[in-house]
């Protein structure tokens, strides 16, 4: 007790002053980086040695940066889920799959039994079929089927404790691609297009109302213009902006009323509930936050990509969301932002450059990216025997996870008075 | 002593029984808490008053009778609607949000008596941000009724034992609620400290104007503070009265100490 009294005075009180300085802190940084590498990526780029230029075009290329912040956008969303309200989800490579084939079917020509098709405010060509809606209309709805969706998965499913929550979710995780992969003749209906998927999208507008003759920008960046699929400084921007209104919802939530009771059910579920916390709302409030991101994540994949495939949502997807929780900082939104970069990058770019310098350094031909499981599997083992916490674990957790020892002694001390 | 004139009862438990498949560890118990009134329930281990208790907050449902918590039935509801309407407790084994402050653990017995949405959270509107400052005041103002108000901003889990027993009653108040259950809140305390606990819980009573149930082991402690004493074996209701009344019952005395053979079976 002696021992640990200093050092819960030095660190406590202080707790909700730092808590927000420190956010403050984090915020800014983030938002200078985020401006940083467009800046760097529009102006200083093209300027630059053809050397130079080759380097980053192949160990940074600004489309991976983009798919590192669609990781980022459904790792906020599952962080809400398993880091704040401690709910283990095997699955939410569902709700990133609902996103995608929402912006699919409202921002295509799939649907061309439409033929004279339904435009709002889109940056669609005219008179296509299908449904044209303005990308961020799009954005909107598909977080909230998706939101809809993890309320009608959530209910039967919260019903259950830690381990079978997390079988019941990865068996949803696998059965909504299915559906998505199976679902090309529903009663005559396509209403998927099976393993062919829907593409291209519609070129999106980058501001909320269509393409008008408003030209605010200047020659460099024409911010009214119909964005195409190789516009990837403008669509850094947006995602960007996606990323940061997650984190700021996060945020926000975690100060609430609701946030607190996300806690509580984490740390104890039984006693939140003596205390007037409705447990089932309370949790499916955190699924259908968590999915509402995971929907936006998939809209934005889907623009990236300019298309969406069954195939892409894998097991495997659910898994690296988990990876990059887990290593980030479990209910630290600024960790889970670091390790969804780190990760999605090492993924995506890191291991494959890595392994082609490799090569060509030794004569060997190592396929490195097919290793990337491996990879993963030994971080996670080492994550777990030396910084359980995470790389940025929040405040209360780094607590428990530091100084388990002390933790037990105090508990038989406690026993004993 | 508070001869209050109220007859009233907060709480009233009319022929519980539970079982449990073929195990009756509560049968046909009826029970009252009177408004504004300090009773105990005692009894040897597995004499079901846990399970009585997990009853009066809705964990079990009662296979027969009901709980009627101020003119409200509560039979069946689940915890937390119970919890709402004005039942708080603390638990025999300390369980309270240990990465929470002791601020945030309260607050979080708030939750009911709070309205804001989720869009109002992030939005930050003024009724949210009102009462999140009224939520925090009131957190304050029983802290420091309970005497923990200087630690608001520690972790829960960094606080001391008395203190962890007190920050919980502190929670279950936040619950403003009507009756408050006690589950053995003595447990590990030393004589001192049990009786500084008795006018604690008596001054709870006088200040918060509530009715308050005790599960107690501590014999001493449960005839000084209590008005009336309901005493359960093998899941019965074997006596009830005041103090002295129970402390020399022989059907009291049995249960405890055992039958000296010469005696006939009851059962």
């Amino acid at each position: 007790m002696a021992l640990s009294t200093p050092e819960a005075v030095g660190t406590a009180p202080a707790k909700s002053d730092l808590g927000s300085s420190h956010t403050k802190r984090w915020a800014l940084w983030f938002t200078a980086i985020a401006v940083l590498v467009w800046v760097f990526y529009s102006f200083i780029l093209p300027y630059l040695g053809s050397g130079a230029q080759t380097l980053v075009r192949e160990w940074m290329p600004l489309g991976s940066i983009n798919e590192a912040l669609v990781w980022v956008i459904c790792a906020v969303g599952l962080n809400v889920v398993v880091g704040y309200a401690g709910l283990l989800d095997l699955g939410f490579v569902a709700f990133w799959a609902i996103g995608g084939y929402t912006a699919g079917w409202l921002m295509s020509t799939f649907f061309n039994q439409i033929s004279n098709g339904i435009y709002v405010l889109s940056a669609a060509p005219p008179n296509q079929p299908g449904i044209h809606l303005n990308f961020w209309l799009v954005l909107v709805a598909a977080g909230c089927v998706c939101a809809g969706a993890g309320i009608i998965i959530g209910a039967p499913t919260l019903r259950l404790k830690s381990d079978y929550l997390a079988l019941v979710t990865l068996g949803f995780g696998e059965i909504i691609p299915q559906v998505f992969l199976n679902g090309a003749d529903i009663h005559g209906f396509n209403f998927t297009n099976g393993a062919l998927g829907i593409a291209p999208l519609d070129n999106i507008s980058p501001l909320p109302f269509g393409p008008s003759t408003v030209t605010i920008g200047k020659a460099t960046i024409a911010i009214s213009k119909p964005l195409g699929p190789f516009d990837v400084t403008a669509k850094y921007v947006i995602f960007v902006l996606v990323a940061a209104f997650c984190v700021f919802v996060s945020l926000r939530i975690r100060e609430g009323r609701l946030g607190r009771a996300w806690l509580a059910i984490r740390e104890d579920e039984l006693a939140a509930s003596m205390m007037g916390v409705p447990l089932m709302r309370t949790k499916l409030a955190a699924y259908a936050v968590g999915a509402f991101m995971g929907g936006l994540g998939g809209v934005v994949y889907a623009v990236h990509n300019n298309s969406v495939f069954p195939d892409r949502f894998s097991f495997a997807i659910s898994i690296i969301l988990l990876a990059m929780v887990v290593l980030g900082g479990m209910g630290n939104v600024w960790g889970v932002i670091v390790g969804a970069l780190v990760l999605a990058w090492f993924n995506s770019t890191g291991l494959p450059q890595f392994g082609q310098s490799f090569n060509s350094q030794f004569g060997t031909d190592i396929n490195f990216p097919s290793y990337n499981y491996l990879l993963f599997g030994a971080i996670l083992v080492l994550m777990m025997l030396f910084r359980r916490e995470g790389l940025f674990p929040e405040t209360r957790t780094r607590q428990v996870l530091q100084e388990a020892e002390r933790s037990d002694d105090e508990e038989l001390d406690g026993g004993e008075v | 002593m508070t001869a209050t004139v109220d007859t009233r009862n907060a709480l009233v438990a009319d022929g519980i029984t539970v079982r449990f498949g073929g195990l009756v560890a509560v049968r046909n118990v009826s029970f009252t808490i009177p408004e504004r009134g300090i009773v105990s329930l005692i009894g040897p281990n597995g004499a079901g008053k846990t399970t009585f208790f997990n009853v009066l907050t809705g964990l079990y449902r009662p296979t027969t009778g009901s709980v009627t918590l101020g003119d409200k039935d509560v039979t069946g509801l689940s915890p937390h609607t119970i919890a709402s309407m004005g039942m708080g407790r603390t638990f025999q084994n300390i369980r309270l949000f240990g990465l929470m402050t002791a601020a945030e653990n309260v607050m979080v017995a708030m939750h009911s008596h709070t309205t804001s949405n989720i869009f109002q959270i992030v939005g930050k509107t003024r009724h949210q941000r009102r009462e999140e400052k009224e939520g925090r005041e009131f957190a304050q103002e029983l802290l420091d009724f309970v005497g923990v108000g200087r630690h608001a901003d520690e972790y829960a889990r960094n606080l001391s034992y008395g203190d962890q027993r007190r920050l919980e009653v502190a929670r279950a108040l936040a619950l403003r609620p009507r009756v408050l259950l006690l589950d053995e809140p003595t447990a590990g305390m030393n004589p001192q400290e049990s009786a500084v606990f008795v006018d604690f819980v008596r001054r709870v009573r006088e200040q918060r104007g509530l009715s308050i149930l005790l599960i107690e082991h501590d014999m001493s402690v449960v005839m000084r503070v209590s008005e009336r004493i309901t005493v359960l074996d093998q899941g019965e209701k074997i006596a009830e009265g005041g103090p002295d009344d129970i402390r020399n019952n022989p059907r009291v005395v049995e249960a405890y100490l055992g039958r000296t053979g010469t005696e006939g079976s009851a059962r």
